[in-house]
């Protein structure tokens, strides 16, 4: 008796593992696909040999500007952007355990994003500045946020409120910027706004690349806490996780790549918000789903931007894309806590 | 139909309120009209002012000024007086303390039909703006109450906030697809986009009034019935009224204010929300002094937004919507902080 109980574990535990080597494996390779179709789409399609010898380091003539200096800087940001979108999204998720608690609804990426603009608009300062400023402006926000809805007992509803409150201001901060903006820097802040790949160069990444390698090893060794926080602070206080440094850890490092990531692309719509829960549903509840959620963000945001480029006869910027994908799914998700009655 | 009496103390002396904040009121209807007329890029003195207003002195420069600011001055009542009563029809409705035309959404779909229009229909004027927005805002009201309510709690004001959040959301991921190839329509939706009232002009006003009398004479019918279903939908049927059509009235009222009003001056948020809870903190839940008040309460609030805009963003302006926000957003804040928790 006791052993068929103990052998239906492992054999639970075992499926489950192959079940998600099998999904991020694909979805690894569903990125690579997305990347090396980002490097040879464009005006003209070179085939993938030669983007292989390009990249090898030979100089083919022609070919080494469009991929060097064009498609492999875009291709790049979105890969680098969407892991860091996704997983920073996943961690919030799953440490307030709530899909709809993400740094897009919480009003934290629209703290970074009015502190880029006050730099791009308005200070016309140096690319670190800006990132070093989203990075502050993001973490200011989320002490705001949690201070504001500590009062009467914390509850997801009222953080979710009072994110709603704070976007509304830091939408009307946005839209001020906008309007006092000088006419020749106005177009660029839109396009950045609406979340573009467009004109990214090489350097500009660096910092978010750092921020990732640092951080993502942190995230995931943290992340064997992040299972226990989801069942509860007093459920994980009982198993020895110390909770008030571990959420500490997890939200400084996952707002740190957040607001990097959005002084690149700006606000990808979505993205964060998406990436947790569509990870969690291919792997099945319960596994750890930062690396999962890293490349689903990855997949959306390649994938968006090559239907953005290439399926209209308009180029879209990649965050239209994801907000149109997006909206139905939030909604979708919504009804579905609804009926449930788990909101 | 129900009238509400008022037999307690705490009622009585609300009662004996009424006339004092009535007074009040009215005095700061006016004291915002005449700022509204004396402050902008340029301000006039209080003889001017006057010289202005009587019918006579009506050619000297500053004069003119004031002239030219009384239709938005107007504009500016009408609008705030249409969002206050609005604001107060939606939260009696969906009973939510939050409702808002700004937070359900009902703004965004109206800008998502107005948009629709000027892209593929070459619609460009405000009377024909109009017919779109309220379309807009009235499918956008359906349907986040719809999504709200869904589940066994019925619409709790969270859940009827999120629903707008993310129908708000999907609605303006949907707006920059269809303008950002477009930049005519860019560039005539940039100014839409944030509300203000600098627009108005007497004919913006005609086309505004009858939705505004229809609107108030409906939710001035509807205020009694509307206490009743205040007190549960079970009490007020037993009271005698007909809850479905009671709802369905007064939302309709509701959402033909907010959607001329969005239309006319596009998307001004959290007027409703501010001008109703500060007349309840003043005089208490009956709705028939609620609707009224809140009318005086929104435009003053609003024309004073306004008029400080002006005087911020000197020498151009700052645009009402903007002003709004910052003013509203933190009352939103705040009334989520002050919540218990199970109320939510």
């Amino acid at each position: 008796m006791m052993n068929s109980t103990i052998g239906r574990i492992r054999n639970e535990r075992r499926k489950r593992f192959t079940r998600r080597a099998a999904v991020t494996s694909a979805l690894f390779l569903l990125v690579l696909m997305l990347c090396t179709a980002m490097l040879m789409l464009g005006n003209t399609i070179y085939p993938v040999q030669d983007v292989v010898r390009v990249l090898l380091g030979e100089e083919i003539a022609g070919m080494m500007f469009a991929i060097e200096t064009i498609r492999l800087p875009r291709m790049l940001a979105g890969l680098l952007a969407g892991i860091a979108f996704g997983i920073a999204g996943n961690t919030f998720q799953t440490m307030l355990r709530n899909p709809l608690a993400n740094p897009d609804i919480l009003g934290i990426t629209a703290g970074s994003t009015v502190a880029a603009l006050v730099c791009i608009l308005l200070l016309q300062t140096s690319r670190a500045t800006v990132s070093v400023s989203a990075i502050i402006a993001g973490l200011v926000t989320v002490v705001v946020i949690y201070f504001l809805s500590r009062g009467n007992g914390f509850s997801i509803g009222r953080l979710v409120l009072v994110g709603i409150g704070i976007q509304a201001i830091l939408s009307a901060t946005i839209l001020y910027l906008l309007m006092i903006g000088a006419q020749e820097d106005l177009p660029n802040a839109m396009r950045w706004m609406s979340g573009s790949l467009n004109g990214v160069q090489l350097h500009q990444l660096v910092p978010l690349a750092i921020s990732m390698i640092v951080c993502i090893p942190l995230l995931v060794f943290t992340g064997r806490h992040l299972l226990m926080l989801e069942l509860g602070e007093s459920a994980a206080l009982s198993l020895g996780v110390q909770t008030d440094r571990t959420r500490i850890v997890l939200i400084v490092a996952s707002v740190i790549m957040l607001a990097l990531a959005t002084a690149v692309t700006g606000p990808i719509a979505f993205v964060a918000f998406l990436s947790g829960p569509i990870a969690k549903r291919l792997m099945g509840e319960g596994s750890p789903s930062i690396i999962g959620s890293g490349l689903v963000g990855a997949t959306l945001v390649l994938g968006a931007d090559l239907l953005g480029q290439f399926a209209f006869d308009v180029r879209y910027p990649v965050g239209v894309i994801t907000g149109m994908m997006g909206a139905p799914f939030l909604l979708y998700l919504l009804i579905r806590m609804n009926r449930r009655g788990n909101l | 139909m129900l009238s509400t009496t008022w037999r307690n103390k705490e009622g009585k002396q609300r009662r004996s309120k009424v006339p004092v904040v009535l007074v009040c009121a009215l005095g700061l209807v006016v004291v915002s009209t005449l700022l509204s007329l004396a402050f902008g890029s340029r301000a006039v003195t209080w003889e001017e002012l006057m010289s202005g207003l009587s019918l006579s002195g009506a050619d000297s420069y500053a004069a003119s000024v004031v002239q030219e600011r009384i239709p938005r001055t107007v504009f500016s009542l009408c609008c705030g007086a249409a969002l206050g009563i609005s604001g107060a029809l939606m939260q009696a409705v969906t009973r939510n303390p939050l409702a808002d035309p700004s937070i359900l959404g009902v703004n965004t779909g109206a800008a998502l039909f107005v948009v629709f229009g000027m892209a593929f229909l070459g619609i460009n004027s405000q009377s024909q703006y109009i017919w779109l927005a309220l379309v807009g805002a009235t499918l956008t009201a359906l349907f986040v109450y719809g999504i709200g309510s869904l589940g066994r709690a019925g619409a709790t004001p969270l859940k009827l906030v999120l629903a707008g959040a993310a129908t708000s959301a999907a609605l303006s991921s949907i707006v920059s697809a269809i303008i950002l190839p477009r930049t005519n329509v860019m560039d005539q939706f940039r100014f839409w986009q944030v509300g203000s009232v600098g627009s108005g002009s007497w004919q913006s006003i005609m086309i505004f009034l009858p939705f505004l009398v229809v609107g108030i004479v409906i939710a001035i019918m509807a205020a009694s019935s509307l206490n009743a279903l205040a007190l549960g939908d079970e009490v007020a049927s037993g009271q005698g009224v007909r809850i479905g059509v009671l709802r369905l009235i007064a939302a309709f009222a509701g959402v033909i204010l907010c959607g001329a009003a969005t239309a006319l001056a596009g998307p001004i948020g959290f007027i409703g929300l501010l001008s109703t809870h500060l007349v309840r903190l003043l005089l208490g839940p009956d709705l028939r002094l609620i609707i009224p008040f809140s009318a005086m309460t929104g435009a003053i609030i609003l024309t004073v937004s306004d008029v400080s805009g002006r005087l911020l963003g000197s020498p151009g302006e700052l645009e009402v919507g903007v002003v709004t926000a910052f003013v509203g957003a933190p009352i939103l804040i705040m009334l989520a902080v002050r919540m218990k928790v199970r109320s939510l």
